[in-house]
This record gives structure tokens, sequence and C-alpha cells, in this order.
């Protein structure tokens, strides 16, 4: 006796077919949907905002008039923003990377500096402003400074620095550093002129990424203090100053609909800084990549 | 070659570059642990910090009535209430929409990546996902004011212009690449050689899918909801854009509510001073939405740790 | 095979002289009471099957096997009269002293004038006309001038798995060492490559000590003078080659010999 019944089988075959294929769809649709969000986020952003990029609202200062709003206080402020965290930033994170994939033992220290790191990521970037708030701008006196904020933001953005050097430094195959301690080298000059020449694309990929995270996030600074009607540039960082997103909330928040307008603009400024470092990061990845 | 040098060794000899290197690769790992260390002296600080200060807080406001109290009146002249259950219950309505919304699209964005996607699709559809993670949430915010509140006040006519909904679902939008991408990868660590025996059996790529690969990447994709959670939680200017700043008890999702983050950018971005109580009470909620998240990451690496000793 | 007159006479300089040598990786006693001393100027092949100490025995003589981790050894390892595990006794030092070809050609992915330099630059050599002499030297010494003399800055991935090993050679000659580690050389060539190495290992060992480990039988017999044959971490039996090939002492050095097992 036969338990299978090819011909009750196949009927069920073409429902069962057909209900594959109907799940595709859907599953097609979701994807889509989700992707087209930011086709419409796009779009609304580009519509409302693209009439008021003009040369004077790169040159002007925050104002009462929707007119007159401009955005070099915060352009300006952003970029010695970077000033302050991307060598803050990578000079720890590549610095610990190294301490843990070359120098770390499997001990109970390291283990734990290890799961410190992947919870420190989990943290609300809100959280790290109450951070910044006590320690940089209250007990070091810094102020709603370029440094207070430069060194929250560090700290904010170090968790994923580390991840992605320690990714690129374990890429480096060990017969390389090998041939290096085989030649007399020592631990340092092989890490120097042998591990990080090789890992520095995919650091830097990683660090790029990190930084235009730190570049668009909003919550730290707020906590912080950071002003936002700001009618002069930092000429120092220890002066004060405000960031992109601070302005682009400050816009958002107001209640006439010309702000929203203007920011509409200032998002239009963020994220074409956003897509230049992306773009940057790409360009470094694919001109590296698979080279052993 | 018969010029007249010495030989190599000799130079190595006379150079003497090692003379000062024994030092220096002794003070290398020193150096470098130290500055590993700044990231545990990071988490040290945060609960340090947190700790100290809503000590402070709890020297002013009863422990009880903060844990329990179910009235977030800060700003009242008269009668001061610190109950953190609304801003609880604020934080976990963004929430639960937000889950309704990326848990479903995020899932089947994983499915159709990991299951039926072409190379090309795969290769269209990824980048596109991060550049959706890159988006800063400020733009986020503005997008969820000024778009999908007014879009859904055509549907809902007593919607708010400040209301739980509209930036639970655009922080379900922002999630959404979370769960799919790290959702994508416990189903791809699924081995192939299991797909290839069910698929030889005359299974369609739906049934692989649903009774084989997911299963299988249940954990790992559970993970991924409880981080993605975590995120939504811990999310603070969607909602302090288009939430509003209205602490209230109870199930109302069209009007004005207020999440902890949305709390905390609100006094920061206001004038209490320094040592009032308010002051002192965004500590006190930002240590709460410290442990919320902590426990989710947490529970995520449990969950994610058993995925990883399966095959 | 016929017994070859030119036996190297008895006074030759030892240049390795190992005495008692154990290792462990962790619980695992992989080297057990290894002696075997290593003449001057001439090639010494060790033989034996896969998992028996032999890769391990020649990355303890440059003490590259301590960057595994939870290694232990007891024992000495006279390198020209030192000990290398003197406390003094620095691996840079020695390795300096002592070159090392790998399994698997690994260029540093650097131009192919930054891999010969790598060593006389990190031992403080900076002339860039030194710099230049040593390069060309050391190709011309690994048999690959010629090939790649008018692409020097181009990077050394871009070339043939045997020219990369040849490369790899040519870097371990251009700080001029006394002794060259070749840990299964050709293992990752194809034939034609691989003669091409044994015609250079020749050719070096007019002015190198040479230690190769290989799991090609036939190519020990090609290229060595000595022969030591390792089975689970001991030394079976160390001879002249044709010795070992022809009339070997030991039943199981013969059983190995003849390929009954391996």
């Amino acid at each position: 006796m036969r338990y299978m019944n090819n011909e009750a089988v196949m009927k069920k075959m073409n429902s069962r077919k057909i209900v594959n294929l109907i799940f595709k769809g859907i599953f097609l649709f979701a994807t889509i949907l989700a992707l087209m969000t930011l086709a419409v986020l796009f779009y609304r952003i580009l519509s409302q905002g693209i009439g008021y990029l003009s040369w004077d609202f790169f040159n002007n200062f925050a104002s009462r008039f929707p007119e007159k709003a401009g955005i070099k206080a915060a352009l300006i402020g952003s970029i010695w923003l970077m000033a302050v965290v991307a060598p803050v930033s990578m000079f720890l994170g590549i610095g610990s990377a190294i301490y843990l994939e070359e120098y770390a033992k499997k001990n109970k220290i390291n283990d734990f500096i290890r799961v410190n790191i992947s919870n420190l990521a989990g943290v609300p970037s809100v959280v790290f402003g109450l951070l910044g708030l006590t320690i940089f701008v209250r007990a070091l006196a810094l102020g709603n400074s370029v440094l207070a904020a430069g060194f929250t933001m560090s700290l904010l953005i170090l968790p994923v620095i580390i991840v992605a050097s320690q990714e690129a430094i374990r890429a480096v195959p060990s017969e390389v550093r090998a041939a290096s301690y085989g030649m007399g080298a020592t631990k340092w000059q092989t890490i120097t002129r042998v591990v990080l020449p090789s890992a520095i694309p995919g650091i830097l990929t990683g660090s790029i990424l990190a930084l235009s995270r730190a570049i668009g996030e909003t919550a730290p600074l707020v906590v912080i203090g950071v002003p936002v009607i700001i009618q002069f540039l930092p000429s120092g960082v220890f002066d004060t100053f405000t960031a992109l997103p601070m302005q682009i909330y400050d816009w958002a928040k107001r209640p006439q609909a010309d702000f929203q307008n203007v920011a509409s603009a200032g998002i239009i400024v963020l994220m074409s800084v956003l897509l230049l470092m992306n773009s940057v990061a790409i360009l470094i990845r694919n001109k590296f990549q698979k080279r052993y | 070659m018969a010029e007249q040098r010495p030989s190599v060794q000799e130079m190595i000899a006379n150079a003497g570059a090692k003379r000062n290197r024994k030092t220096l690769e002794k003070a290398i790992p020193v150096v470098l642990f130290i500055i590993a260390a700044i990231s545990v002296l990071t988490t040290l600080g945060i609960v340090f910090t947190l700790i100290v200060e809503t000590f402070i807080f709890f020297t002013e406001v009863p422990f009880f009535s903060f844990l329990f109290g179910t009235e977030w009146l800060p700003f009242s002249n008269t009668e001061a209430r610190f109950g953190i259950l609304p801003l609880i219950v604020g934080t976990l309505k963004v929430t639960f929409i937000a889950v309704i919304v990326a848990v479903p699209l995020g899932l089947s964005a994983a499915i159709y990546l990991s299951e039926y996607a072409s190379d090309t699709a795969r290769r269209i559809i990824k980048p596109i996902l991060e550049v959706l993670a890159g988006v800063p949430t400020i733009v986020y915010g503005y997008f969820a004011l000024t778009f999908v509140t007014p879009v859904l006040q055509q549907f809902i006519p007593e919607l708010k212009i400040f209301n739980a909904i509209s930036p639970g679902i655009v922080v379900g939008i922002m999630i959404i690449p979370m769960i799919a991408s790290l959702s994508e990868d416990a189903m791809s660590a699924v081995p192939n050689s299991i797909r290839e025996g069910a698929l030889g059996m005359g299974s369609t790529r739906l049934e692989v899918a649903l009774k084989i690969v997911l299963p299988a990447a249940l954990s790992g994709i559970l993970a991924s909801i409880v981080l993605a959670m975590s995120r939504a939680i811990g999310e603070t200017m969607i909602v302090s854009l288009a939430a509003g700043s209205t602490p209230r008890f109870d199930g109302q999702f069209t009007d004005s509510i207020q999440t902890m983050t949305a709390y905390i950018v609100q006094v920061a971005t206001g004038d209490a001073g320094y040592g009032t109580t308010i002051y002192y009470s965004i500590y006190a909620v930002g240590f709460t939405l410290f442990l919320f998240t902590l426990v989710m990451n947490l529970l995520a690496q449990r969950i994610s740790k058993r995925f990883r000793e399966e095959y | 095979m016929v017994q070859q007159i030119d036996k190297k006479p008895e006074t030759t300089q030892i240049v390795y002289d190992t005495k008692g040598l154990n290792l462990w990786y962790g619980t695992n006693h992989a080297l057990k009471n290894i002696d075997l001393p290593i003449y001057e100027n001439e090639v010494t092949a060790i033989i034996g099957p896969s998992g028996c100490g032999k890769s391990t025995y020649i990355k303890t003589l440059n003490r590259m096997v301590e960057l595994t981790q939870g290694v232990k050894t007891s024992g000495e390892i006279h390198y020209r009269g030192r000990n290398i595990f003197d406390k003094d006794y620095t691996v840079e030092e020695l390795r300096t002293k002592v070159g090392m070809v790998f399994q698997k050609p690994n260029p540093f992915p650097k131009s192919i004038y930054d891999n010969i330099a790598y060593g006389p630059r990190i031992h403080g050599i900076k002339n860039k006309k030194i710099l230049d002499e040593i390069v060309e030297k050391s190709l011309r010494g690994a048999a690959i001038w010629d090939e790649v003399k008018d692409r020097l800055s181009t990077n050394a991935y871009s070339l043939s798995g045997g020219q990369q090993q040849r490369i790899c050679i040519a870097r371990a000659l251009a700080i001029e060492p006394d002794v060259i580690l070749m840990d299964e050389p050709t293992s990752a060539l194809d034939p034609i490559s691989t003669l091409k190495v044994e015609e250079l290992v020749q050719e070096l060992k007019k002015d190198y000590s040479i230690i190769i480990v290989t799991h090609n039988m036939q190519q020990a017999g090609r290229i060595s003078d000595k022969t030591a044959f390792f089975l689970n971490g001991e030394v079976v039996e160390y001879d002249e080659t044709n010795v070992i090939f022809s009339n070997p002492s030991d039943q199981r050095t013969e059983d190995y010999i003849s390929g009954r097992f391996g």
C-alpha cells in the first residue's frame, strides 16, 4: 500500500504554489513600503525646503524672521564639533581596538571591557547627554562649549568606532603578522607598519559612518544646553556654539509654517553633509575591498 | 655588486634601532589599556552620575511616590508631583505602536531578502535600508510632525497635533532597518544545506521560510526585536517634536502624551535652575530609562547567545 | 642510490643545537625530547606525517611558536652557542639573524619594493641608495629580479602564487640572515613554481644554512643534505639524506619512506 496519494499531492501542490507566490508578493510589498517611506520623506523635505536654499541662507545667522533665517552658525558650529569629535573618538576608538585585538589576553578584565562596549552601544543618546551635562559641562566647568559637546559625542560614538576598527584589524590575516614577526619586527612595529596600513580603509569607513551619526545626533546637545539663537561664530573650542540638528530642532518646533520650511532647508543641508560623508565611506570601502 | 659596503647585519647592528624599543614596547600596551579603559569609565561615569543625582532627587521626593505615583506634575507651583508611571506609560504607548509597525514590515523585509531576493534585488534594497537607518532622528521627528500627523488626521479626525500614534509609526519606521538586517543575519546563518533538504522534498520557498528557517533563526529574530524595542524606548527627538508634553496615565493615543526622553528634553530646553527638584528629576527619569534599556539589551544578548550555540 | 663522496668534513660548524627540547600546547605534548644538531651551509630537511611536530619544531627555532597561546617549552636550543630561551635573548634579535619563509605566500599588502625593504627599514636602515641596492640584490638572490624589476611599485598581491613566494624569500634575504627556515614553502605552489623554488634553495645554500620542513619526500630527497624524520613529536631518525632514503635504520622510517603511512 502506498501512503502518498500522488493525485492528492499534485492537487494540493498548485494551491501551495499559489500561496507561496502570494506571500512572496506580500513580503516584497512590505519591503518596498518601508523603502517608499524614505522616498516620501525625501520628496517632502526637498519640495518644502529647496525654495529656501540660497546664498543668504548659508550666510545668515538665526533670525526671528523666517525669510532672514540662516544656517551659518549651525553649519560652522557642526564643523567645529566634528573638529573635536573626529580626532578624540578616533584616537580612543582605534587605540581601544588595537588593545583588544592585539594585546588583550583572555581574562576577566578584558572580557568585561568587551561586554561593556556592547552594552554602552545600547545606552540611549539622551543619557549620554546627562553624562555630558554632569561631567563636562558642570564638573569640568566647560559650559556648553564645543569641547563639552565634542567630548560627549565622542563617547557616544566610541563603541561604534571600536567595533568597526576591531573588525578591520581582525580582517588582517595572521600570516601577514607572522611574516613581520619573522623578520624580527617588534609587536608595535608590526602593528604600525603592517596591521594598521592594511586595516585603515575599514577603520576609516567605520569611523566616517560613526561621525555621520554624531553630526545628526540632537538629544545630547539639547541636554547639554547647546543654545540655538546665536549671532556669532565660535573662535575656539571653549566657545559656545550651535549645530545643524539643534537649529533644525528649533525651527521645526516653531508653530509658523514658514519656519517649518526653513527647517526643511536645514534638513537638506544636514542630509547633504551626511550623503557626502557616506559617499566618501563607500568610495573608500569599494576602492580597498578584497585585497587578500 | 662589487661595491664596498658593510653587510646588512652590520648596518643593522650600527643603526641600533633597538635601543629605545624595549621601553616603548613595554609602555605601549599600558597606554592602550588606559585608552580601552575609557569605555569602562564612560559606563561607570553614566551609572555614577545617574545614581548620585537620583539620590539627591530622592532626598526631596519619596522613592515610593516616584515609583508608583500616577501623576507627573513637576511644574506645578502648589503641589508638584513626581510619579513616573505616566511617563512610562507614554513611552510604552509609542514603543507599542512602533513594534506593531516595525515587526511585520521588518520581518517581511528580512524574509524577502534572505529567502526570495535575487542578488541584484539584495544589492539594491540593502543599501537603501542602510540609508533609512542613517537618517538622523531629528529628520524623522520633523517628518512625523509635519507630514505623518496631518495625513493621519485625514483618517482619524479626533487626532491632535501632538499624539502617540504618529511618532509611534515613525519610530517604527526608524527601527525597521534594525529588525530587518539583524533578522536577516540570523536567517542567513541557517545553513543552506537545511534549506536544500526541505526544497528537495518539494517544499515551496514559503514553507521553507516559515517552517524551517524562521524557527531555526527564532532566537536571533527575537533578539533583534528586543534590541529594536530598546532603541524605541530610548528614542528622543521624534517624541520630543511630535508626541507632546502632557504626561498622562491612561489609554489615550490620539492626544498629547509625554515620554521619559521627551521630559528630559523639555526640562533641558526650559529654564529650570540648577539644583532644583526639577533639575534632579531628569536624572531620576534618565536612570529609569537607562535601567529599561539596559535590561532589554542584556535580554537580547541572552537570547542571541542561545541562538549562536545551535549549529 | 650511490653513496656520495663529497661528504662535509667533520669540522663543519653547528648553527643550531637542540638539546632535550620538549614543547606543550596546553596539555598536548607536541615535541618530546628532541636532540638535533644542524650544520652550517647545508640544507636540512624535516619530514614526517601531518601532526608529527615538524612545523612546530621549525617555528620553535625562531620562537614564532610562542605566538600561539598556552605554549610551554623545556630544554635548550643553542643558536651559534647561545641558548635562544635565555632571558636576555630577545626574539627580535634572534629573528633578525634567522629568516623565515612560510607555507602560504604571505607578502605584505604593499608594493614589491616596500615588501623587500621592510626588514632593513624596521631595523633602522633608511638610506634610499642602500635600500635600492638591498632590494635589487635580494630580488636577484631569489631569482625573481628579471620578472619584477620594471614594476617594483606594484602591489605584491598582483603577482602569481609562485612569484609571491619568491618575493617572500627575497624579503627574508634582505636582512642577510644567517639561517633561513622554510615551513613547507612549496605546499601551496604548482609544480613549475615548486621546481623554481627548489632550484633556488640549492643556490641559496652556498651562503645560508637552510632548514626546510616538507611534506613531500621526493623534495626532501632532491634538495637536502641531511634529513630528520619526525613522528609523534619525536625524532625517529636523523642522518645524511641519502642514508635515510636508501638505508634507514629504523623500521618506521622505512615504512614512511616507502609510503606505507603518512
